[in-house]
């Protein structure tokens, strides 16, 4: 084991050079670059024994990985934002085919506007497609989480391809310390990859991503990766036992905070939940009741888990860096549908979305949405959605606002 | 020229008389497409993994059945290059890291019609391509987007009606020619061919399945639902698109195009148009001449560079 000073895209690429990725199917796209250029410097030099080939673009470097994945090596692959969109096809049409492999993830926003910088859009839009989610908030997380989502992938009841989510730039450029075990240690708790019985073979002849006639053999099929992805729910748990007992780093579906005796909770995924934990240690210094709830896995969701853990809470503040257009922050609806109708869900739910193209999220916002939640308890009214904004960002909107009305306006003369 | 010398396929008896392609498929009756693909399967045999794109062919292995002895790997529209890519990369990391003996190896083939090679595809092929993929491209040319109803698509004739293309003149535009788009890239290997003419396609497929490196195969696919005529005139429309030189058979190797089958003497064109209905505004209410002579001239002009070459 070492320790180094590295980036999130860094861990990421370590995380594919410890599993001993066969093979790596890659196109450039800003945050994730880095991970590919880290992987082919290791394959050029003769540091890992993997094959990168340089695709012409995401639909066909999913549809490659896909395909190699089903033809029985390991496959690691990565992408951001528009080139997840590109791939947008293949990402739903692979997972039916059962054929695990790892894709990274460097969230960042979507056009239009074009921006470079993070929030969640992306990779939720990926949310539907059979690929089980798993958010990481540190840089040592994405590492381990890589290691994980190949067992996870792997694992004989689930068989599904893994998306790991790093925040572009929060996590992509920071470098933090991160140990790096030992390729011995990691080659224990993961074995090398079995294509079980999804394989092409001379002499076994297999049928892959056919049509089926009618809607009965299609639910057949839709419901076995139904049934496949929530069985990542007991994978994962007995998986990120295994990664403890080895490495000592624990990984739940959901990291709780100071969560057990709190009042109010704040519901956050990805990077931003360490600055949310900060915010929490001093709303605690301030006497407040306040804890953090962070779920790692986002497909399979964990449903059972979240109702454990909010039972009984009098609030919770959900902070989304996404946003749905025409309904809101997504994460907030996912989590009402766990809560609603639960006798002891908390009565007050309330969205903030934050983070939208790279905006931080300041520590006394954090204790304004706790605020927010107080004010709802005591009316006893639920408080509507809010788009967080500091006074000075929000009078730069309504300038721009002004502008736009008036220049419609005045064209219409 | 090639070290190819004596094809196995010197006369109609010697093609193979099995037929590996199983029967009972969804293809429409008389589709040229399905007879250039049993006598392809015949050839290459069933060490084989075809990469298939969406189009009529994607019908062929409906769940839970198959025609295939060997595999099948659907894709996407544009992306059976691609997943040809993926099969043949890990097939050769699992040779290298010796997971697989030689003899569990396929040929990767990819599958698709016109409307993902012409079109869609086009962008993974010449990248595939460029890569020197080893592996063989088999396009079925039915001059349309067929499973979609026969709309235009880019490798749609002159004046031909399609579905998108329904006025007096029919389809305005002209074939793309994906022949010397392909062979510009020098690939191993670019070759025409036709059902109906087996012995042709035989020693083609015989050819490529031979060599190495990127092997791409145009099939012009006579196909009477999107074309509009009898399906048992299928193959007699095949041998017209030859005789009267409308669908040249050749093949690219080295730098060089050869002409496979010219005929002393070509038949009209007139003689191949107007046993289809999408022709039939040629010839129906009255005889659109010039439309018709148009048509000829550029045959005519395509054969006259071919003899000047
Ligand atoms: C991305 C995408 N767009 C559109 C379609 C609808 N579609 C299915 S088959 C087809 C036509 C394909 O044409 P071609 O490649 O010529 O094959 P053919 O149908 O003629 O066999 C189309 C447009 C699709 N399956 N995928
Ligand atoms: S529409 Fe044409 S190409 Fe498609 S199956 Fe029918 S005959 Fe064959
Ligand atoms: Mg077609």
């Amino acid at each position: 084991m070492t320790r180094a000073l590295i980036t999130g895209n860094q861990a990421a690429a370590w995380g594919a050079r410890l599993a001993r990725a066969d093979y790596m199917p890659a196109f450039p796209i800003t945050p994730q670059t880095e991970i590919i250029e880290t992987l082919a410097g290791w394959i050029d030099s003769g540091e890992m024994d993997c094959r990168m080939v340089m695709m012409e673009s995401e639909h066909s470097m999913i549809t490659a990985a896909g395909a190699a994945a089903a033809t029985g090596v390991r496959v690691f692959t990565a992408t951001s934002s528009q080139g997840l969109m590109y791939a947008m096809e293949m990402i739903y049409g692979v997972p039916g085919m059962r054929a695990p492999f790892v894709l990274v993830n460097v969230s960042r926003g979507l056009q239009t506007p074009v921006t470079l910088e993070p929030d969640h859009t992306d990779v939720l839009a990926a949310r539907d497609s059979g690929f089980l989610q798993i958010h990481c908030a540190t840089c040592q997380e994405v590492l381990d989480q890589t290691l994980i989502a190949y067992r996870l992938a792997e694992h004989h009841r689930v068989r599904l391809p893994v998306i790991v989510n790093l925040d572009g730039f929060y996590l992509s450029f920071t470098r933090e310390p991160v140990e790096i075990p030992d390729p011995a240690a990691v080659d224990r708790f993961l074995p090398g990859f079995d294509p079980e019985t999804t394989r092409f073979r001379a002499g076994e002849p297999l049928s892959q991503g056919v049509v089926v006639l009618g809607s009965t053999p299609y639910s057949y099929f839709r419901y076995e990766t139904h049934l496949a992805a929530l069985q990542g729910l007991p994978a994962y748990a007995e998986i990120a036992a295994d990664f403890a007992a080895q490495f000592g780093r624990e990984y739940g579906a959901l990291e709780t905070y100071r969560s057990d005796d709190a009042e109010w909770v704040l519901f956050i995924m990805g990077s931003f939940a360490t600055k949310a934990k900060d915010a929490v240690d001093r709303m605690r210094e301030a006497g407040w009741k306040v804890g953090l709830v962070r779920p790692r896995l986002l497909r399979p969701f964990p449903d059972e888990p979240l109702r454990q853990v909010l039972a009984g809470k009098r609030g919770v503040a959900v902070v989304d860096q996404n946003l749905s257009m025409g309904k809101g922050g997504v994460l907030h609806s996912e989590l009402a549908s766990v809560l609603y109708g639960q006798l002891d869900a908390p009565p007050i739910l309330a969205s903030f979305i934050g983070g939208l193209g790279g905006r931080d999220i300041a520590p006394e916002e954090f204790y304004e949405m706790i605020q927010v939640l107080h004010r709802a308890a005591e009316e006893g009214k639920p408080p509507p959605p809010r788009l967080l904004f500091t006074g000075d960002e929000l009078r730069e909107v309504r300038k721009l606002q002004a502008i736009a009305h008036a220049e419609r306006t005045e064209g219409l003369k | 020229m090639s070290e190819q010398t004596v094809t196995i396929y010197k006369r109609m008896k010697d093609l193979p008389s099995t037929r590996l392609l199983g029967a009972g498929t969804p293809m429409c009756a008389g589709c040229g497409g399905l007879q250039a693909v049993h006598e392809i399967y015949d050839i290459l045999g069933e060490k084989t993994v075809f990469v298939n794109a969406a189009g009529c062919m994607t019908l062929l292995a409906v769940y839970p059945f198959t025609p295939f002895r060997g595999s099948w790997l659907y894709t996407s529209m544009a992306s059976a290059p691609a997943g040809a890519q993926g099969v043949r990369d890990a097939l050769d990391i699992l040779l290298a890291k010796q997971r697989i003996k030689q003899e569990q190896d396929l040929d990767v083939v990819v599958l698709t019609g016109d409307g993902a090679a012409y079109g869609m595809g086009l962008s993974s092929t010449s990248s595939a391509i460029e890569r020197g993929l080893d592996f063989i491209y088999v396009c079925y040319d039915n001059e349309g987007y067929g499973n979609t109803g026969q709309q235009t698509s880019a490798a749609t004739p002159h004046g031909a009606r399609t579905s998108t293309s329904t006025d007096a003149r029919g389809f305005g535009g002209f074939k793309k020619d994906l022949f010397a788009i392909w062979a510009a890239h020098r690939p191993a290997y670019v070759a025409t061919v036709i059902g109906s003419e087996p012995l042709d396609l035989a020693r083609k497929i015989e050819k490529a399945k031979a060599m190495k490196g990127p092997r791409l195969i145009i099939a012009l696919s006579p196909c009477p639902t999107g074309w509009d005529f009898d399906p048992m005139e299928s193959a007699e429309i095949g041998h017209l698109a030859v005789k009267t030189g409308v669908w040249p058979l050749k093949e690219y190797e080295n730098g060089q195009v050869t002409h496979t089958k010219v005929p002393s003497e070509w038949l009209p064109v007139e003689e191949y148009l107007k046993k289809q209905g999408r022709f039939a505004h040629l010839f129906k209410p009255q005889r659109n001449k010039a439309l018709i002579s148009e048509i000829q001239t550029r045959v005519d002009a395509y054969w006259a560079e071919v003899e000047r070459a």
